[in-house]
């Protein structure tokens, strides 16, 4: 055995470098978010809510079709995936304790969870843009929806889970059947674990570029329907930022402040508000 | 009571019949959806590639040709290009997550674990790409005027460090993408820690243990599997990772031993040329690697995640 001194050096080196990791981790954050609000607030105006984008090269313009498109996306892509989740979730939690067929549906979701998302993007562009010949906001919706629904599968099978046997029993005994039994009180109970798990859903794709790019592209207009090229920030943001134009980077700026503040804004309050952290480590207490 | 509640539909039969018997049956279908979507990736993606498959066949991995002009397209710069940046990116991200992982489960005073473990959670929920804009405006000019001069000038004699700098290309990008990993690797390895038996890591200090003894001979052989789960997560993450990539990789088509040159990866390549692909064989390259892409990430991510499972009950149950 070495002497102790060698050991108490050795403990204090790992316990420094990790701490130093650490820091290393916090002044990275402080250092992304300080020039994300630093510069993007420079871009910030009235007209970066209310305006079209300007044409290359002129001064002005917002981001106002991207800002309402994102919300467009999002909102449509939460329609589809939460009842779907919700359904499969109840699947799992409810019926496929032990069974081969639900361990296989959520090894697969655990997978689509961190599946590369520009493939995704692909996929959609073949079953979807290509056979309806054109870009559409629909389109790039379904690709965030299916990046949100194996989250909220998961989110909604350990929230069921965590509802106490008894109360299904009692609803059952007093004669609900089972799906209102589901619906009507189980459900509720798990009210505030799946509200979180749907918010954090919603921000993480909010914040998503990958799958767009193919899908629901870019569109300097506002939109008519959900069935036509169809703006967002973070593809906005993409274009503009690769753009050689000093306006557009600054407009770039202001539009990762945006989403920036939006995603961490909804995780942050959502967590607080409801105090539950969604995934798998809450059912692991 | 928590947990698992079971009710089979066979036992509620004659009671109010229809709905109960279709509930179980309705709910599985959409949890069938998964399988169904899953299927529909590999097939769609393998029959819209299949022209290029038939046509370059195992060649298309090993050649570094990709001319839309000539119609020659060969994966081998893409795949060494997203290698090269994972490799980059986990070189760092290890460490680093391992390092936050202990800091959080170990070392850090309870007033410090809640602050310091929100922070990580926040860089994790950072949209990857304003890493990807952030890393394009901040680091790249910063490696191009003062880091890879610096490695140029006092590790140039190796190939990866020679070269000009100039600030975007595979060491960027990995370097950003190795910021994008740490947060997710860091918050399951620290899980893993947490989740050591209490009284194994109480004896072990009773014995004397210092606390890098405890990490080491009890928390890391405790939690072996979850911690593979936990990095191989962080590898199909980095793998697969699109816009951090993109903006700063600097998109060019070439082969380099040099870390400081521009690069490309499966997915920046993707990003940058599918809506371009007019021409039917250059279309189907693109979603070959897209399948390539998503099958690499498949086998990691499933293997992470069977090691993740086996993990999580191994440390709970003991």
């Amino acid at each position: 055995m070495k002497s102790l001194a060698a050991r108490r050096a050795a403990n204090l080196a790992v316990l420094t470098v990790s701490s130093l990791a650490a820091l290393f981790g916090i002044v990275m954050l402080a250092w992304v978010l300080g020039d994300v609000i630093v510069r993007g607030a420079a871009a910030i105006n009235w007209d970066f809510f209310t305006s079209l984008p300007a044409p290359p090269g002129m001064k002005g313009g917002g981001l106002a079709n991207a800002i309402v498109g994102t919300l467009i996306l999002t909102l449509t892509a939460a329609l589809i995936a939460v009842p779907a989740g919700i359904m499969a979730g109840i699947y799992l939690s409810e019926f496929g304790r032990g069974a081969l067929f639900a361990a296989a549906v959520r090894w697969l979701a655990d997978i689509l969870v961190s599946a590369p998302s520009i493939v995704v993007g692909v996929f959609v562009y073949l079953v979807l843009v290509r056979p309806m010949g054109n870009f559409s906001g629909l389109a790039g919706a379904v690709s965030l929806a299916i990046l949100m629904l194996p989250v909220v599968i998961r989110t909604t099978e350990e929230m069921l889970s965590l509802v106490g046997r008894e109360l299904r029993e009692a609803a059952l005994a007093l004669g609900s059947s089972y799906p209102r039994m589901m619906f009507a009180v189980i459900l509720r109970a798990a009210r505030n674990g799946l509200v979180t798990g749907v918010m954090l859903a919603v921000a993480r794709v909010a914040g998503e570029t990958a799958p767009l790019l193919f899908t629901s592209l870019n569109s300097p207009y506002w939109m008519s329907g959900i069935n036509e090229p169809m703006a967002s920030l973070t593809v906005t943001l993409f274009n503009y930022a690769m753009s050689p134009y000093d306006d557009w980077h600054s407009l770039a700026w202001g539009a990762a402040l945006l989403i920036t503040v939006s995603v961490l804004t909804v995780t942050v309050f959502t967590r607080m508000v409801l105090g539950i952290r969604a995934g798998r480590r809450q059912a692991n207490g | 009571m928590r947990g698992p509640a079971v009710f089979p539909a066979r036992l509620r039969r004659g009671g109010r019949g229809g709905a109960d018997l279709a509930f179980p049956a309705l709910t599985m279908t959409f949890a069938a959806g998964v399988v169904v979507l899953f299927a529909a990736f590999i097939l769609v993606l393998s029959c819209q590639a299949w022209p290029a498959i038939e046509r370059f066949g195992l060649g298309f991995v090993v050649s570094g040709e990709w001319n839309p002009v000539t119609g020659r397209f060969g994966a081998m710069v893409p795949i060494v290009g997203t290698m090269l940046t994972t490799v980059v990116a986990m070189t760092v991200a290890l460490p680093v997550s391992f390092g936050i992982a202990l800091f959080l489960a170990e070392i850090a005073p309870a007033w410090l674990k809640g602050p310091v473990g929100a922070a990580i959670e926040l860089l994790a929920a950072v949209p990857s790409i304003v890493y990807g804009m952030w890393g394009l405006f901040v680091i790249a000019p910063i490696m191009a005027d003062r880091v890879e001069p610096w490695l140029g000038e006092h590790l140039g004699f190796l190939p990866l460090f020679s070269g000009p700098p100039m600030g975007v290309g595979i060491l960027s990008a990995g370097l950003v993408l190795a910021l994008m990993v740490i947060p997710f690797m860091a918050a399951v390895i620290r899980d893993v820690f947490m989740m050591t038996p209490r009284n194994m890591k109480e004896a072990a200090y009773g014995l004397g243990a210092t606390t890098l003894e405890v990490v080491r001979d009890v928390m890391i052989p405790c939690g072996r599997k979850g911690i593979a789960g936990g990095v191989f997560l962080g590898l199909g993450r980095a793998l697969g990772e699109t816009m951090a990539v993109t903006f700063v990789i600097g998109n060019a088509h070439n082969l380099s031993w040099s870390l400081f040159a521009p690069g490309n990866t499966i997915a920046s390549m993707l990003a940058n040329e599918f809506t371009e692909a007019g021409d039917a064989l250059y279309a189907a390259s693109l979603i070959e690697l897209g399948l390539i892409l998503f099958m690499i990430t498949f086998v990691i991510l499933g293997a992470a995640r069977l090691w993740l499972r086996v993990g999580m009950e191994q440390g709970g149950g003991r």
